[in-house]
């Protein structure tokens, strides 16, 4: 759907250059939701403008469905644009029309006759749940009821993409996670393409598919979002999924079991399981099968986007080749295993 | 006293500045409206950058605002006859009013305009909106309370400007306060003429407001 290559931006500010894109190359399949996350400045917003040449790359390519965006002629692109649809974090909504105005506003940009627009403006608001509020202007309406407005005027021409600049960072937890479902489920029906970006790892976990860790200008990761949260490939991506699923171990617990001596041993153990053995009782035919002892220390499930995802730490107490051998049990149920207090 | 006479003189010197102060505004806003759009968007950043354009106009507009409005009018005598073939009476004084207020209303405009956040128009890029677009149904349908308001401010500055070419002869109450009030001691007359001033600019000031509020009316 789109293919980046070797984008590269460069601002001059006050006569100095600063480095906006360095040489970013990505590819986004057809129907899939790619999350960019990055720290403010890293470049995200810059290269998600990119794409429907809000800002103009100083060199590189971006093909659209096929199509070169960067030598498009200002008509051209105009036509593409309408194609493209986009939601803003501070949703950017007219506030002189109401509701209905807003949503019929690309409308009426595409050229689309009056009576067609109105009536898809009504389908675009039964899409996003705002049937009640045609009529009532942005200022009257939360955070997410104008979120919805926005997806709505972006949905409006029947695009193939939907470009996302942190559409969620200005709302609460929860309003987040039903914009987070809107966008699944649009993605779903009209099979649209989502590219978002982020500064927050929830939104990653929530939504996308595949995930591009972006820092100081440069993709610096980019793989399946469950392969990210598992084995993070950066500091950058470990801190970012450390900020979703705590991965820390208080010290006080690291120092009580520290392993030693030749006999009964302590091992501070994180277990992490995928998918569908999330659902086999793993540990307990591990206490049965060999002679350790198992202390849960904590444990969660969580879903990163369908699929569930635990995490468990444990002590496990035993001599130490029992202790061993209870480890490979599990690493052969395929589970992650790490042993935190062993070096 | 205020006699038949006075209460006549004053109520066609009253007419006649409300004429010239009201077809100035509107030639003011005729010229200076697109101008103040031309010097937003020509900006750096903005959607049709031109530096050129940007510099020129508004180096010519900071030399038009700096002339004194009496010196301003008497500099364009030459210009305003050549317009309507005199300089003196209510019709000669639209042309330096217009003129003076042309470059008064650009930097108005541009004022109000900026006040739109750079997300809008962004936004309306982002759906293919051309320049036009984003001109009448983004810049200038967002920024309206905020224009209402900027042509009361300049209403009320064409009053007082209009007082002014009212001592070089361009009628209405400006030449009645002068001639009858200044020249021949008649504290009468001249009371009057300040009295109906300020009832005018009171008028308009509140039309104005009352104007933005209903436009902004809903809005956050």
């Amino acid at each position: 759907m789109i293919k980046i290559e070797n984008l590269t931006k460069i601002y001059h500010a006050s006569g100095q250059k600063i480095v906006a894109l360095d040489d970013v190359s990505l590819t986004i399949e057809k129907g899939e939701i790619f999350g960019i996350i990055g720290l403010s400045g890293a470049g995200k917003s810059t290269l998600i403008r990119c794409i429907n040449m809000l800002e103009k790359p100083t060199a590189g390519s971006i093909l659209v469905d096929g199509q070169e965006i960067t030598t498009l002629n200002k008509h051209e692109l105009r036509l593409t644009r309408q194609k493209i649809g986009m939601i803003f974090q501070h949703f950017n909504l007219l506030s002189s029309r109401t509701v209905f105005g807003n949503i019929m506003f690309p409308l009426e940009i595409a050229k689309v006759p009056r009576k067609e627009a109105i009536k898809r403006t009504h389908e675009l608001l039964e899409l996003v749940g705002l049937t009640d509020k045609a009529n009532v202007y942005p200022s009257q309406l939360s955070g997410g009821q104008k979120q919805r407005v926005g997806i709505a005027r972006a949905l409006a021409n029947n695009p193939k993409l939907l470009l996302s600049d942190e559409a969620t960072s200005a709302l609460d937890p929860q309003t987040t996670r039903s914009i987070l479902q809107l966008l699944r489920d649009i993605n779903k029906k009209f099979d649209l393409t989502i590219l978002l970006i982020t500064h927050d790892m929830n939104v990653i976990k929530e939504v996308c598919d595949r995930v591009a860790v972006i820092d100081n200008s440069r993709i610096i990761e980019v793989d399946d979002v469950l392969n990210v949260f598992t084995s993070p490939g950066s500091p950058t991506a470990r801190s970012f999924v450390n900020s979703v699923f705590s991965r820390e171990v208080p010290a006080e617990l690291l120092h009580r079991t520290t392993a030693g001596g030749d006999r009964e041993q302590t091992w501070l153990v994180r277990v992490a399981f995928i998918g569908t053995s999330a659902g086999e009782p793993i540990i307990s035919s591990l206490i049965r099968k060999y002679d350790v002892e198992a202390n849960i220390l904590y444990g969660n499930i969580d879903r990163i986007k369908d699929t569930p995802y635990g995490n468990l730490t444990l002590e496990l107490m035993g001599l130490s080749n029992d202790l061993q051998e209870a480890i490979d049990y599990l690493q052969s149920r395929g589970l992650e295993v790490e042993v935190l207090n062993n070096d | 006293m205020i006699d038949s006479w006075l209460m006549e003189r004053l109520l066609v010197a009253t007419w006649e500045t409300i004429y010239m102060v009201a077809t100035s505004t509107f030639f003011s806003y005729l010229f200076g409206l697109p101008l103040g759009v031309i010097l937003v968007i020509t900006e750096r950043g903005h959607i049709m950058e031109n530096k050129v354009v940007n510099r020129v106009l508004g180096w010519i507009i900071n030399a038009t605002r700096s002339i004194p409005f009496i010196i301003f009018l008497i500099l364009i005598i030459p210009i305003t006859r050549l317009l309507v073939g005199t300089y003196i009476g209510t019709v000669a004084s639209i042309v330096p009013l217009t003129l003076a207020a042309i470059p008064f209303v650009a930097r108005l405009v541009e004022t109000s305009l900026k006040e739109i956040e750079w997300g809008l128009i962004e936004a309306a890029l982002s759906m293919g909106a051309n320049t036009w677009t984003i001109i009448t149904k983004v810049l200038l349908t967002e920024a309206k309370p905020s224009l209402i308001l900027g042509v009361a401010i300049t209403t009320i500055n064409l009053i007082g400007y209009s007082a002014m070419a009212g001592i070089v002869g361009g009628g209405g109450l400006g030449t009645l306060a002068y001639y009858y009030g200044y020249q021949r001691y008649e504290n009468t007359i001249m009371w009057a003429t300040v009295i109906v001033l300020i009832l005018v600019v009171q008028g308009v000031q509140f039309l104005g407001e009352k104007l933005a509020q209903k436009a902004s009316k809903n809005r956050g």
